[in-house]
């Protein structure tokens, strides 16, 4: 190990501050291990702050029949029974003593009239279930951990990104990145490394997710030998802003619903009477976002390609309490009052189903000594996710995926570093600086997220996807010959470009594995496939990993669910 | 529709200047939109800092026409078109490049203040009206334009003996948790400095999330500390009247 770089050495590494890094964290350090948080952007700051809705667990505070059975059933049902069993299992139990646990640590959730955690219903949940906090619940949740995580002491590493993950042959042993500000290269040093990264939207246009989401951990991942699973399942929300063009994408909360908030197209029809009449609003994202998009292909969207959605029967304070940012978000970027007028909404890229695969109980990856937690792990949502079951998540895995790390730090020797990994990855780093020509990483990215957004989105088709391959194999070739202007101080555009390569290696996972579907489930629907194959693709999942420098899929079986399970699964209440 | 001219600031600790910069306008455009355009498609290396684009996350502070905003949440056609739009990092923080600044002080200032801590075998029952008033307080996002704003920090530069009112807002929401059972009033009066406050309510104008934090944060404060401190006798008949507290 040479002393070129900044280097520091933890037991446990964790790569991302949201709530699913942060719970990590704090648990692997109440195990007594030594932790170093490391986040692109400010602590604080993660995509788990912009969560609205609320966070589901089966407390039954308000619907007193609500139980782990049900929530662990409606999220099989939800998922389209692709899930990891064991994860929704665990999730279903866990969950209410994660979130008691928050509030325990001074989370301040909405209040029942006895006094206790407020629950609110939510798409795909059969009873009131989402403990919540107006519609700011990540807010309320990342300061807790947050500031539960300073209280422990825990070393953070704020705006720094990490770009490769250092292995000896066998296992991971640390990582290698770079502080965005002064864009000096830094060294750790770890004998367990947790990715909490979050999703991919970033590659797609019409998205919910900021700058954050390209995908870094899962490419990470993908690229140190770990498995990737179920890549096609990208979720669209149902419910994005369409206008004005600025704020194309931006979540309008799926709490407008479940408050009450009513779906008309032009015409004024309650169109969701068509497509789910027992569910209506709240039925499942995917049923959702697809009714929306047909409604408006058949000519019968809003004034600017999207549905109406109306709360405005509720009276307006009960509005402006219960959607305070939803009120203002319209109000102040759109002109539009919502306890007066509809908003007018579409679909938007949300979410990421897919991701590294890990074992349910220590979320340990394929690789040895990788963890992932949260948003970059796959496996609890299956096919598709339902709200509100993502922060629940967070803190349910992310508290095991602290466990399994520090105790497998705990037995694991000391990591050698390998110097000729890093000096590979520095080179990588540098190279978009000594190109004398070459276009911008954004123009690559334009042309990316159009690529997506045109070929690999809500309706899939063989041609569609076999045409974003050439495109994704053109791009990488352009990727890999952009410039960079400037210096290294704070460099957007330099970011930028290693973000593309990360980009790449998650969209092409995504479309080949939605290639090798033939078969439409949940958030992966294929116009030349539109029926459910339960005696193939329903047994079965995608894996990605890469073979040298190609990528390889292949499918496994989904494990079989105990006897009891299945006894659950069939019970219907 | 037409162009707008922005003058950012492009610089770092060693100096700069505002630079010129045509953007088309879309409607219901915002700065930090004609901010990425600039990104995109003038010069990628402007270092401005943003996450949600929503006001959600307090990321993308910037002083826009002289006055401390989020830029995700500064609509184009609400400033005047008459002339060029500026923008500038905020002032009270050590400058990085460009519109980011180092915040890193506040992170610091946050470490002094005691988590929440419960009372002990406390039975976890509350009502919404008694977290009313802490969840305003929780609604911050960390923007720190109230920081940016306020004289004491801004023009005095008192960053060792005042906490600012982002750091009053945080403890404000922890005294007045309905079951937490530590005081804070110490490290109000002699580390955080709430003594230096005059009240101007700068920082409640600035906030974007519409935090009363004079009136309901700093001024409450500001009546422990003396109840506490300069007032025994009062403190003592409020103890014995068990009347609520300020
Ligand atoms: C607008 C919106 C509303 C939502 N509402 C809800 C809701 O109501 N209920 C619900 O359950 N879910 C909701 N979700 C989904 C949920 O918020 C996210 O899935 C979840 O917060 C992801 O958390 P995470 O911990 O996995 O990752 P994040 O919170 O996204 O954190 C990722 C972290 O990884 C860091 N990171 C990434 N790459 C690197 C790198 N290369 N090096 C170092 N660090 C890196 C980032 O800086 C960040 O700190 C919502 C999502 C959005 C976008
Ligand atoms: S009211 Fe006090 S804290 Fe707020 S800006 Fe004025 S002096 Fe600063
Ligand atoms: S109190 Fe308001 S202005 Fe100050 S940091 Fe919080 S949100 Fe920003
Ligand atoms: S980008 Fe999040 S507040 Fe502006």
């Amino acid at each position: 190990m040479n002393n070129k770089y900044e280097t520091h050495e933890h037991d446990v590494l964790v790569m991302g501050a949201g709530g699913a890094g942060l719970r990590a964290a704090i648990e692997a350090m109440a195990q007594g291990a030594r932790v170093a948080v490391v986040s692109k952007s400010l602590l604080g700051k993660a995509h788990t702050v912009m969560a609205e809705g609320g966070i589901a667990a089966a407390m039954a505070n308000v619907d007193r029949a609500d139980d782990w059975r049900t929530h662990f059933r409606d999220t099989m049902r939800g998922g389209k029974f692709l899930n990891n069993w064991r994860m929704a299992q665990l999730h279903a139990q866990e969950a209410p003593d994660r979130v008691r646990e928050l509030e325990q640590w001074g989370a301040l959730f909405d209040r029942t009239a006895d006094g206790q955690i407020l629950q609110r219903a939510f798409g795909g949940h059969t009873f009131k279930r989402l403990c919540h906090v107006g519609d700011r619940t990540g807010l309320e949740m990342i300061r807790t951990l947050q500031d539960r995580g300073v209280t422990m002491g825990f070393d953070v590493f704020m705006e720094c990104t990490i770009v490769k993950l250092l292995t000896d042959g066998k296992r991971v042993v640390g990582a290698f990145g770079y502080w965005r500000e002064q864009g000096r290269f830094v060294v750790f040093k770890a004998k367990s490394v947790i990715i909490a990264t979050g999703g991919i939207g970033k590659a797609w246009p019409v998205t919910s997710n900021s700058w954050e989401y390209t995908g870094d951990g899962m490419a990470l991942a993908y690229e140190a030998g770990a498995d990737l699973k179920d890549m096609e399942f990208v979720q669209f929300h149902p419910t994005g802003m369409v206008w004005p063009p600025g704020v194309q994408g931006l979540l309008v909360t799926e709490a407008v619903r479940g408050e009450g908030g009513i779906l008309r197209n032009k015409l004024g029809e309650r169109f969701m009477e068509k497509y789910d009449p027992k569910r209506m609003e709240l039925s499942t994202r995917d049923v959702v976002a697809r009714s929306i998009y047909t409604e408006v292909k058949e000519g019968r969207g809003s004034e600017h390609g999207g549905a109406y959605l109306d709360i405005s029967h509720k009276p307006a304070e009960y509005v402006k309490q219960k959607l305070p940012s939803m009120y203002h978000q319209f109000k102040e970027l759109a002109d539009v009052d919502i306890t007066k007028q509809p908003m007018e909404v579409g679909p938007t890229c949300h979410y990421m189903m897919g991701g590294i695969d890990v074992e349910a109980e220590t979320a340990q990856a394929s690789l040895p000594g990788l963890f992932a937690a949260g948003e970059a792990a796959a496996g609890l949502h299956g096919a598709n996710r339902l709200g509100g079951n993502s922060l629940s998540d967070l803190v349910v895995f992310g508290r095991r995926a602290g466990l399994g790390a520090a105790e497998y730090a705990n037995k694991a020797p000391a990591a050698n570093i390998d110097d000729a990994q890093i000096a590979e990855a520095e080179k990588a780093m540098l190279d978009p600086f000594a190109r004398n020509e070459g276009e911008s990483p954004y123009a690559v990215h334009r042309d990316l997220q159009q690529s997506m957004q045109n070929l690999v989105s809500i309706f899939r088709t063989e041609e569609d996807l076999q045409q974003a391959m050439k495109e994704l194999e053109a791009l990488k070739q352009r990727a890999a010959k952009v410039r960079v202007e400037g210096s290294r101080m704070f460099n957007p555009g330099w970011h930028l470009a290693r973000d593309l390569v990360s980009m790449l290696i998650v969209t092409e996972a995504v479309t080949r594995s939605a290639i090798a579907r033939k078969e439409s489930r949940g958030a992966h629907s294929r116009i030349d496939y539109p029926q459910l194959d339960d005696k193939v693709w329903g047994k079965q999942n995608n894996v990605t990993s890469r073979d040298g420098e190609n990528m390889k899929l292949r499918q496994v079986p989904v494990k079989e669910m105990p006897a009891e399970l299945q006894q659950v699964l069939a019970e219907d209440k | 529709m037409a162009d707008a001219v922005l003058h950012v600031f492009r610089g770092d600790k060693d100096g700069g200047q505002a630079k010129e910069y045509r953007v088309p306008v879309a409607p219901g455009m915002v700065v930090l939109d004609a901010l990425h355009y600039i990104q995109g498609h003038i010069e990628s290396d402007l270092a401005v800092r943003w996450n949600c684009k929503a006001g959600k996350c307090g990321s993308c502070s910037a002083e826009v026409n002289g006055r401390p905003r989020l830029t995700c949440k500064t609509r184009m056609d609400a400033l005047p078109q008459d002339k060029p739009i500026t923008v500038s990092p905020m002032k009270t923080f050590p400058i990085i490049k460009d519109l980011v600044t180092d915040v890193s002080w506040n992170y610091e200032v946050n470490k002094k203040i005691p988590p929440f801590t419960p009372k002990p075998g406390v039975e976890w029952k509350m009502y919404q009206e008694d977290v009313d008033r802490v969840q305003e307080f929780r609604k911050c996002i960390e923007c720190f334009l109230c920081q940016d704003v306020c004289h004491v920090l801004r023009d005095h530069d008192k960053k060792e003996s005042f906490g600012g009112p982002r750091f009053f807002v945080r403890v404000a929401s922890l005294e007045m948790h309905p079951l937490d059972n530590v005081s804070r009033t110490k490290l109000l009066k002699d580390e955080l400095g709430v003594g230096l406050c005059n009240i101007t309510k700068c920082c409640t104008e600035v906030c974007p999330e519409e935090i009363h934090i004079t009136d309901n944060a700093i001024i409450p404060l500001k009546e422990r500390v003396v109840d506490e401190y300069y007032d025994p006798l009062l403190r003592l008949v409020r103890k014995i009247r068990g009347a609520p507290q300020p």
